[in-house]
């Protein structure tokens, strides 16, 4: 697959802050790339230089191959983090005002935009101001209002927030559903459980640069410990904990269960396999719980981010 | 892509629609036109009010002059001691007492120089206004200068026969014909056009400021500049804002004129009866029986001005100096967060303005071609209220010219300069920017 967005060591300081240090990252085609990041790591920097909000000081941004240009804004789609709306305007005026901002003509933006609206169940908005409606409502328009030019790079920065389940899910949906009909999508929240549902591949991005790059599961893979949970019955847990810690590294472990059983994280080694450990378990009672314990995003997150 | 039609129609009808603003735009004249009324209502009443003096005149040769007039009435007291007086007058809580003593023994050992002189006193409840003690002071020193010329046997009337009145017929080398009523209006002219761009700026550099304040607490500023550039966005709400502004103050200025007309019709208010110094000024100009009426004096002073000149240099001027503040307005509301931190910033562009309000009230009036008047008026940030002020009274087109290229260099260094603020400060929250910030931000 070829790359929508290549970012080459780009570079950004502001008097003595450094705010991206030689950040590399490429966005494959059709895919949802998370850019990940305690506050202040720099993503919002590097979201504005995708944006041409900021010029960065070296390094390149090429997009579908060609070095980032000003035009290039009609194909791209950013709902930011730090995003509101004209309190006072119309929401039907002031959509179709940033729809025309994009280059869309009226006529068109405000067809898409009655499609949009039917769709999201809001038609009946257009009329009202934006101090009316709720933060949740309004969310809501901005999320129309990005995606409204179809662009090919959407850049959506916690695109959550402020939303309540029912309406987080509608618009979870409706990205999953715009990366169907081919647009690419970069996605930058602190919400680990959102990442893991959506993206296909993240970069971390901590103090100005980049110390993870890849494939989520890729990245799971290689940051997995061959640990596995284990839950026993047997009659005399004490004697099974202790022939088990004799012969295998373990710690304890807590998950729900419906029987008091003994609840184990065994770590194996790199020889041992997990049919090997499952085959010896059996041997000495009845298993009921066995799971290989893969490290979520967020535990990633944390991780690396300790390591860096 | 250029978006700047689209930002300006959006500044302008946001700003127009605006129900304050609506409110404004026809409250404001006819809250003027009361005001106006009141205060011109008032100053009649007051001057309608006539003040009793009573006159005790100790020389019995003074007392003649004190003829009522329409504010003051007088009362001449006779054969009365001072205490007795006193008590008369503060009975009838008359305004005053005026308390003549008898003339003081001649001084002087030459007989030329023996003249009449008075002791003079004024009893009253309350501090007395400037305007009567002088015109009594007058009226007395005119008596004892009369009485003093009778004793040495010249003849009043005679006198009074050799006066004569002078005006002076001005006149430039090119022949054109002027007069004190010309200097007037050009007076009037340059100081109005001034004042208006003062105003003008105050009002609406304050608007832009507020509105770029609102986009960054709405926080829909990035949302925009995704796309646009930070320049295009500046410069249409400077530009959306600044045609609001002219649509108001032209309703501003039909309505106010036809309350004017239909106050003045109704309540029969004299609109020319508010003492303003102006207004002193033209009576001291007008005072010249031989010429023509009033009206038609001044109908010919205005079109003595260089009228063509004066048209094309206010519109010049006025947009050039207006936009060479908004831009700063612009700058500062992107540099805060919200219109309490604004106070800081506002005292550097505001202080140059009223300067050049001050320089042009004083110097232009008193020379519009001298050093300080001239030099000001080359001044990027005074000179266009203060070269409005001057070209009435005709400035070289050189001189027009080159204050205009140095006022147009300036507003685009401003406008580069707050256009580097705004992009960057529209970006910060949270945090009050010192100068030291700004200067940091321009480099970026």
């Amino acid at each position: 697959m070829s790359k929508l967005l290549e970012a080459q060591s780009v570079s950004k300081t502001f008097g003595d802050f450094t705010a991206l240090n030689n950040v590399s990252i490429a966005v494959e085609k059709g895919s949802i790339f998370g850019l990940l990041g305690p506050n202040g790591a720099g993503k919002t920097t590097l979201i504005r230089i995708i944006n041409q909000i900021t010029m960065p000081d070296t390094g390149k941004v090429f997009l579908d191959g060609e070095p980032l240009q000003r035009q290039h804004i009609q194909n791209i789609g950013y709902l930011p983090e730090e995003r509101g709306l004209y309190k006072t305007m119309k929401v039907g005026e002031q959509a179709l005002y940033l729809a025309q901002l994009k280059g869309l003509d009226k006529a068109e933006a405000k067809k898409r935009l009655l499609m949009w609206f039917e769709r999201l169940e809001i038609g009946d908005w257009w009329n009202k101001k934006i101090q009316e409606l709720s933060k949740g409502m309004a969310q809501k328009i901005q999320f129309v209002v990005t995606v409204l030019h179809e662009p090919k790079l959407l850049i959506f920065d916690e695109p959550f927030s402020g939303f309540d389940p029912i309406n987080a899910d509608i618009i979870k949906n409706e990205i999953l559903r715009l990366r169907e009909e081919g647009a690419t999508v970069i996605f930058s929240t602190h919400r680990m459980e959102s990442v893991e549902e959506l993206c296909d591949h993240i970069a971390l991005i901590n103090k100005s640069n980049k110390i993870l790059d890849g494939n989520l599961n890729a990245i799971k893979r290689q940051y997995k410990t061959n640990t596995f949970e284990v839950g026993m019955n047997t009659d005399n847990i004490p004697m099974l904990e202790r022939l088990l810690s004799e012969k295998f590294t373990t710690s304890p472990a807590d998950f729900k269960t419906l029987d008091n059983g003994l609840k184990l994280n065994i770590k194996l080694s790199e020889s041992e396999s997990a049919n090997q450990l499952l085959s010896y378990l059996t041997s000495k009672g009845e298993v009921s719980h066995f799971v290989e314990l893969i490290p979520s995003a967020s535990d990633i997150f944390i991780q690396a981010v300790k390591n860096n | 892509m250029n978006h700047l039609p689209l930002i300006i129609k959006r500044e302008y009808f946001t700003k127009v629609r605006n129900k304050a603003f609506i409110i404004m735009t026809f409250l404001s004249p006819l809250i003027m036109i009361a005001l106006f009324s009141v205060v011109a209502y008032l100053s009649q009443l007051n001057n309608n009010k006539q003040k009793n003096i009573s006159v005790l005149d100790y020389t019995n040769e003074i007392k003649t002059v004190f003829q009522d007039t329409k504010t003051i009435k007088y009362t001449v007291l006779d054969n009365l001691t001072l205490e007795q007086a006193k008590a008369i007058v503060e009975a009838q809580e008359s305004y005053g007492l005026l308390y003549i003593k008898d003339f003081k023994p001649t001084t002087g050992s030459m007989p030329i120089e023996a003249k009449k002189n008075v002791d003079v006193e004024f009893y009253s409840a309350e501090t007395p206004s400037l305007e009567i003690i002088t015109g009594l002071e007058n009226k007395i020193e005119q008596r004892l200068k009369e009485l003093n010329l009778k004793s040495k046997g010249v003849d009043i009337a005679t006198l009074k026969n050799a006066e004569t009145n002078i005006t002076i017929n001005q006149e430039n080398f090119t022949g054109e014909k002027t007069s004190k009523a010309d200097s007037l209006v050009k007076l009037i002219f340059g100081g109005a056009a001034g004042y208006l761009l003062f105003m003008f700026i105050i009002i609406y550099g304050n608007m832009i400021m507020r509105s770029v304040i609102e986009e960054k607490t709405s926080r829909i500023i990035e949302v925009i500049i995704s796309s646009v550039k930070p320049i295009q966005l500046m410069l249409g709400k400077i530009i959306g804002t600044t045609l609001a502004g002219i649509t108001q103050f032209a309703i501003w200025i039909l309505l106010g004129s036809i309350l004017m007309v239909i106050a003045s019709l109704i309540f029969d208010i004299d609109f020319t009866q508010i003492n303003t110094p102006q207004q002193d000024l033209m009576t001291q100009a007008m005072q010249n029986p031989d010429s023509n009426t009033d009206a038609q004096l001044f109908i010919s002073a205005f079109f003595n001005m260089p009228l063509a000149n004066l048209i094309i240099a206010f519109i010049l001027f006025f947009i050039s100096g207006y936009l060479l503040y908004s831009s700063l307005y612009a700058a500062i509301g992107a540099a805060v967060d919200n219109e309490t931190d604004t106070q800081q910033f506002m005292l550097p562009i505001i202080m140059p303005l009223i300067l050049a309000v001050y320089v042009g009230g004083f110097t232009v009036v008193g020379d519009p071609h001298g050093t300080v008047a001239t030099i000001f008026s080359f001044v990027p940030f005074t000179s266009p209220v203060v070269m409005l002020m001057r070209i009435p009274f005709g400035v070289p087109i050189w001189q027009q010219i080159l204050s205009l290229l140095i006022l147009i260099g300036t507003f685009i260094f401003t406008i580069w300069l707050a256009s580097k603020i705004y992009r960057v400060g529209i970006l910060m929250y949270g945090k009050k920017p010192t100068y030291k910030e700004l200067l940091k931000w321009i480099r970026y």
